[in-house]
């Protein structure tokens, strides 16, 4: 019974991961479909500010929630307005562009903090259920997943600056002609999108050693959730991430690591053969 | 030999040289310098293990020559960086013995980079110390290596963790060739014990979350748990397994944690208490690590001596060594120094007493159980003279002087 509630809290937590790694490329590749392969060492550079700001004296959840995201989200600007913005609509364009520019991440954080580990304690101790100890680190990570999913959907649904950027993503041209600049409207969306790749490399910071390569682990199976996701954002992010989540830790846990990571791939090479268009593409068709 | 008229020439001009000014030419010779060769990662992934081994390269190099060199000569270093990198470890090998002529190579940090030179070395009979704790088996005459293999920590390390803990292991280790071998490893040593391993899960070096495998550990409820875990991601463990609240339940020790000074990354909280066995830690208290310590401080900055790691030492130990085979011989001649150190030559180092085996040509060591406590590697207990046994099961130099390769060691 115990060994039950610790499984499905497991998958949860595995499912949250998928979550918060993925959403900040939904945003940038599923939207805005600028194939985003920095998307890693955005993360990467999240993880460093928390850490940073831990240091310098800030409060760990402030440091995690606000200025890992901030400071990734003017990182996400600058690289907006001086490389990406030349390169919508081009997406082989984009991949080696944001190819280089992980390189670049990586080897400036080489640079500037050497190619050592560090990282901070987690902020929440571990409890007891029944006869387990269990991180209390993994209800935090999977309430930060809740609470996005959530916002995320609040805001392309019911409010207009979601509508114009969904709008915007959907015809930039008619977005135009009704009085939107679609300049800006890329701008703020690449933003968000680089300041959800800082939050997601922000919470899970403590939970990890961190090396400068260490965003380059995520962005495989970044893209395969957002993919498999297909072209809804929030509901696509969710059903990929729970089947992904589900299938990769029930593996893990009946036989191992490696075999938990070959079940996710195996699943995401049935799934795009089967469902080419994503998840989204034939169940919950036109949501969000 | 062929006479031409150019190396008459030559050998006309060089005697005319001599007959004119022998003096000078004899002093020239005097000064002459030895050439030690190095080619250490120093740059790249690997700097955290490369850049204290060079700060030691360096005052090994300066303590030699400060105390007037050898056989009269002083010792030049002349050091390439492989940046990481495998392929700049065949040029570098080929440069050090075709261009700059060393006399010895002192190099390689992972495995694939000492099988890289270690042939171009024998095949240029140029001496090659590999001065790095490895997976064990390498059998060559050429080849000396100075750093610990598994069993001789393994040995000592696990009849102490079972006598304190129990005696179900649950094994954690990386999914390459050394963390293979260590599992097979620790499971002899803990079934030789009248031990039981409950399980053995092995983790490719980019896997960082351990949320279930944390988990399974408690469904199987060992005595406790060995990790041969490497690297920054594998990191992530001890984070996670502090976080879940596991460090009071069941006890850990590691055959890696803290070789790359991990033990600094780590908080006191995520840390203490975890049992490793090493051949270095600069908290040993002997005469010889004061020295040592006070003279590093003294060249590279005290702020720098936590940073000392195992592999530093040993290279530094490794230098030491031929240093003392090539007064021993009277010559820095391949076959002369060989046989000054096959005839078991010995140094007190930092680490403690290092002596050449002469069957495997790997090193007889201290080896020291060590304690996590407060960011720093206490030291429980210390083993005298600890033999290369593993390598020692399938390697015979003296039985067959010219075998040359690495075995794979069968338990």
């Amino acid at each position: 019974m115990d060994l039950a509630a610790v499984f499905i809290l497991e998958i949860l937590y595995s499912i949250a991961v998928l979550v918060l790694i993925s959403a900040g490329l939904a945003v940038v590749f599923g939207m805005m479909r600028v194939i985003n392969l920095a998307h890693g060492e955005f993360m990467m550079m999240g993880g460093y500010a928390t850490i940073m700001a831990v240091q310098a004296g800030v409060n760990v959840y402030i440091a995690m929630l606000i200025v890992a995201p901030l400071v990734v989200g003017v990182i996400g600007l600058i690289v907006e307005r001086l490389v990406i913005r030349f390169l919508y609509g081009r997406l082989v364009d984009t991949m080696l562009a944001t190819w280089g520019l992980s390189l670049a991440f990586t080897g400036a954080a080489v640079m500037i903090f050497g190619n050592t580990t560090t990282g901070v304690s987690t902020p929440i101790s571990g409890f007891t259920l029944g006869a387990y100890q269990i991180n209390g680190y993994n209800f935090f990570i999977i309430i930060v997943s809740i609470l996005l999913l959530v916002a995320a959907y609040a805001i392309l649904r019911g409010t207009r600056l979601g509508l114009v950027a969904r709008g915007t993503m959907q015809s930039a041209d008619m977005a135009a002609a009704l009085g939107y600049s679609p300049d800006r409207v890329y701008m703020s969306t690449f933003f968000v999108g680089s300041a959800l790749a800082g939050l997601a490399g922000g919470v899970l910071a403590p939970l990890v050693g961190l090396v400068p390569t260490w965003g380059s682990a995520y962005i495989a199976k970044a893209f395969i959730t957002v993919i498999s996701g297909g072209a809804s954002i929030v509901l696509g992010l969710l059903s990929s991430a729970t089947v992904f989540g589900l299938v990769s830790q029930t593996f893990t846990f009946l036989s191992g690591p490696v075999i938990g990571e070959v079940a996710l791939l195996v699943t995401a090479i049935i799934l795009l053969r089967l469902l080419p268009q994503g998840i989204t593409g034939r169940f919950f068709k036109g949501r969000l | 030999m062929t006479i031409s008229r150019r190396t008459i020439l030559k050998s006309a001009a060089a005697g005319s040289a001599v007959l004119a000014s022998p003096a000078f030419i004899r002093n020239a010779f005097a000064a002459d310098p030895i050439k030690l060769g190095t080619v250490f990662d120093i740059s790249g992934i690997f700097d955290a293990y490369g850049k204290p081994i060079d700060m030691a390269v360096k005052l090994a190099v300066k303590q030699i020559n400060d105390g007037g060199g050898l056989l009269g000569r002083p010792v030049e270093h002349i050091g390439y960086d492989t940046q990481s990198n495998m392929a700049l470890y065949t040029q570098y090998a080929q440069q050090l013995t075709r261009q700059d002529k060393v006399d010895v190579v002192h190099g390689g940090i992972l495995s694939a980079s000492r099988e890289a030179i270690r042939q171009t070395l024998r095949r240029a009979n140029t001496l090659y110390f590999y001065n790095i704790q490895y997976e064990g088996g390498v059998c060559d005459r050429n080849c000396f290596v100075t750093g610990v293999t598994p069993a001789q920590t393994t040995e000592v390390q696990i009849p102490y963790t079972m006598e304190k803990w129990g005696k179900k292991v649950y094994i954690l280790a990386a999914d390459y060739n050394y963390g293979q071998l260590m599992a097979r490893w620790i499971q002899k040593y803990f079934k030789d014990g009248g031990g039981e391993t409950v399980a053995v899960d092995f983790f490719p070096l980019d896997v960082s979350d351990f949320g279930s495998t944390i988990t399974k550990i408690q469904t199987a409820a060992p005595d406790m748990v060995y990790s041969a875990l490497v690297g920054g991601a594998h990191l992530s463990f001890y984070r996670q397994w502090a976080a879940a609240g596991m460090k009071s339940r069941i006890p850990l020790a590691s055959t890696t944690l803290g070789v790359g000074s991990e033990h600094l990354v780590l908080t006191p909280e995520e840390g203490d208490g975890i049992v490793v066995c090493y051949n270095y830690s600069p908290e040993l208290d002997t005469p010889a690590n004061k020295a040592f310590t006070a003279a590093w401080g003294e060249m590279h900055g005290a702020e720098t001596v936590p940073n000392i790691h195992e592999l530093a030492v040993s290279n530094y130990q490794g230098i030491l060594l031929w240093a003392e085979a090539v007064k021993a011989a009277g010559s820095v001649e391949q076959a002369k120094v060989i046989e000054a150190l096959d005839g078991g030559l010995s140094l007190d180092g930092p680490a403690g007493k290092v002596t050449i085996d002469p069957k495997t040509h790997h090193a007889t060591l201290d080896v020291h159980l060590m304690e996590m406590r407060g960011q720093k590697l206490n030291v429980l207990q210390s083993f005298g003279a600890r033999q290369p046994i593993d390598t020692q099961l399938v390697c015979d130099l003296v039985a067959n002087p010219d075998d040359n390769q690495q075995y794979e060691i069968k338990i």
